[in-house]
């Protein structure tokens, strides 16, 4: 074979390109989840309005309604807890906390991701730079988690000044824990949104089979057990639920239900993680065939 | 001096298809490479194997000495790839769109951005820097997606089919930017299934189909071994070509006859036109040319590489 080479190499010549190679590999193995979290940030000004008016427009109109509306109209202790008899707003506040971080990913989890592997192809753009395909789904969660913490933060903040948390110390919590519920949905959504390949209104699926019939069978509105038990399992496999049963504990100062908030924390931790395993393997079969 | 890339009897198979069945070549560094061939030849996959991104069924590969199995991350440090479809970000601005790139070989913020501007100036966009990707021409989406590929101021670019689809202008100014980087040494790998984009770009290339080399050499090299010196092209009509074909048995030194023309490889393509009319044959249109690396394709595919 026939070895010339003409005129002088790119970059800095006096150096072996392997070693180059090697030095300059090492910092995306460590950071490039965060480059592709920075990267989805940029993006995400790009509808900034939507977000702050999902942030705070939507709490308020829910807070105003049930509020000033739902919760004059039951007026009566609807559960008690640890410290007292809790008010209808009291009981629906987590609810409404826990599904605000679930609704967050019915968008950035399925759209945004069938973009990134089929409209927009950025996903193919970052796979073939440096960084692997783990990390591209690595940082598109961690972006998503940061956008669920300030959203939940946002309503946890309103949700005190209208009074509807019991306990607001321990109720701080509430944001971590609606977080986790986000993820438990998100994550095994993500994973599927990662492996269609052709848009038939899946997604449009998902939000009136799954999300919709989850909002209102989880015990959002009035206790999971109110409802016959043929239609409480809905609940009991929905993240909402889980989610909204930690949240009403921590507000209350113990749990609202029979189960403990052990058993509620283990499920939304199964789900999330198999919905992350699942997530990264669709990431690594679609990108590396 | 080792190769930038190395092949030996590298292998794709998906399922029961081998796109790529085998193949050996090398690619020293400085030298401007191409991938011949038409869809579905293997070149995207080939690429795909070499930019790091699938890994091999079989063979050997290395890419600045090191194996993409153990090494992506490395290698693709020091690639630049300019994918044959556009994956610009549209919701970023065009120096944007350079910026965030940079980042993800973890270049520092502040050299991303002043190697954008440079990069704009090189692919003619300065003027475009604040724009929408998509207020872009297809021809400025391309240039600045190769502007994009050069952020981490790569070792080779490896470019997938870098013309297709765009008007003949737009190709002749991408062609000349490509070229700059050559003159100044960067290592290209290219596809493409143009032949005047092989003769204009390549150094040397091999000829694809069904996932093997089917030929090897510079643009010149393999037109002088697979065809004669010029072409004529002569066209009967569509039923009469076969006919005239068998008439002219023998005057060239080889003929192909395709549906729509007859083609006589000759080294005197005036000449061989004359010796036609003194037979009593009258074509319609009559053409002499240069041989082509068209010409090389058919001659070892019997196929027209664009059909």
């Amino acid at each position: 074979m026939s070895t010339h080479t003409s005129g002088t190499p790119a970059g800095p010549t006096t150096e072996d390109p392997t070693a180059r190679a090697m030095t300059a590999g090492a910092l995306p193995r460590r950071l490039g989840w965060w480059y592709v979290a920075e990267h989805t940030w940029r993006a995400m000004r790009a509808y900034a309005w939507t977000i702050v008016m999902e942030g705070i427009g939507q709490p308020l109109v829910y807070l105003l309604g049930i509020g000033l509306g739902l919760a004059a109209f039951i007026d009566v202790s609807v559960a008690d807890g640890a410290n007292g008899p809790v008010t209808y707003l009291e009981f629906v506040a987590p609810a409404l906390l826990a599904s605000s971080a679930i609704g967050i990913t019915m968008g950035e989890f399925t759209y945004v991701v069938m973009s990134g592997f089929k409209w927009r192809r950025l996903y193919w753009g970052m796979n073939a730079s440096p960084v692997q395909p783990q990390q591209i789904v690595g940082g598109i969660v961690f972006a998503v988690v940061v956008r669920m913490l300030l959203t939940t933060i946002a309503y946890y903040v309103l949700i005190v000044a209208f009074g509807a948390v019991v306990d607001p110390w321990t109720g701080a919590l509430m944001p971590l824990v609606g977080t986790l519920g986000g993820l438990a949905f998100g994550l095994p959504l993500l994973a599927y949104a990662a492996s269609i390949t052709e848009d038939k209104g899946q997604f449009a699926m998902v939000q009136r089979f799954v999300f919709t019939p989850l909002f209102l069978f989880s015990g959002t509105f009035y206790p999971l057990d109110t409802m016959p038990v043929w239609l409480q399992w809905i609940g009991w496999l929905s993240p909402l639920w889980h989610a909204t049963e930690i949240g009403r504990s921590l507000s209350y100062g113990s749990p609202p239900g029979a189960w403990p908030v052990g058993v509620h924390l283990a499920i939304l931790l199964v789900m999330a993680v198999t919905g992350w395993v699942l997530a990264r393997r669709m990431f690594v079969k679609r990108l590396r065939g | 001096m080792t190769p930038v890339i190395a092949a030996r009897g590298l292998t794709k198979t998906f399922g029961d298809l081998t796109a790529v069945d085998g193949i050996d070549f090398e690619v020293p560094a400085g030298e401007s490479f191409g991938l011949l061939g038409p869809n579905g030849a293997g070149k995207s996959t080939t690429m795909r194997m070499i930019g790091a991104v699938s890994s091999r069924s079989a063979g050997d590969l290395r890419v600045l000495g090191l194996d993409p199995d153990a090494h992506g991350p490395e290698i693709r440090s020091q690639l630049g790839v300019v994918p044959q479809e556009d994956n610009l970000d549209p919701e970023l601005k065009v120096r944007e769109n350079l910026i965030v790139y940079g980042r993800y070989f973890g270049i520092p913020r502040a050299t991303c951005a002043s190697r954008a501007d440079e990069l704009l100036t090189f692919a003619q966009l300065e003027d475009k820097a604040r724009n929408k990707v998509d207020d872009l021409s297809g021809g400025m989406k391309r240039r600045l997606t190769i502007a994009r590929a050069l952020i981490n101021e790569p070792r080779i670019l490896m470019l997938d089919e870098p013309t297709t689809g765009l008007d003949p202008q737009a190709r002749h100014v991408l062609w000349d930017r490509l070229f700059r980087l050559k003159e100044r040494g960067t290592t290209l790998v290219l596809t493409t299934h143009y032949m005047d984009e092989a003769e204009q770009l390549c150094d040397r290339l091999v000829v694809v189909d069904h996932g093997r080399i089917m030929a090897e050499g510079s643009p010149s090299a393999l037109i002088r071994q697979y065809a004669s010196r010029e072409v004529a092209e002569l066209r009967f009509g569509s039923d009469r070509n076969a006919e005239a074909a068998a008439r002219l048995e023998g005057m060239a030194e080889r003929i192909e006859v395709l549906p729509d023309r007859v083609l006589l490889y000759t080294d005197d393509g005036e000449a061989l036109l004359e010796r036609v009319t003194d037979l009593g044959l009258h074509p319609t249109t009559s053409l002499v040319r240069r041989s082509s690396l068209e010409d090389v394709f058919l001659r070892l595919t019997g196929r027209s590489l664009i059909e």
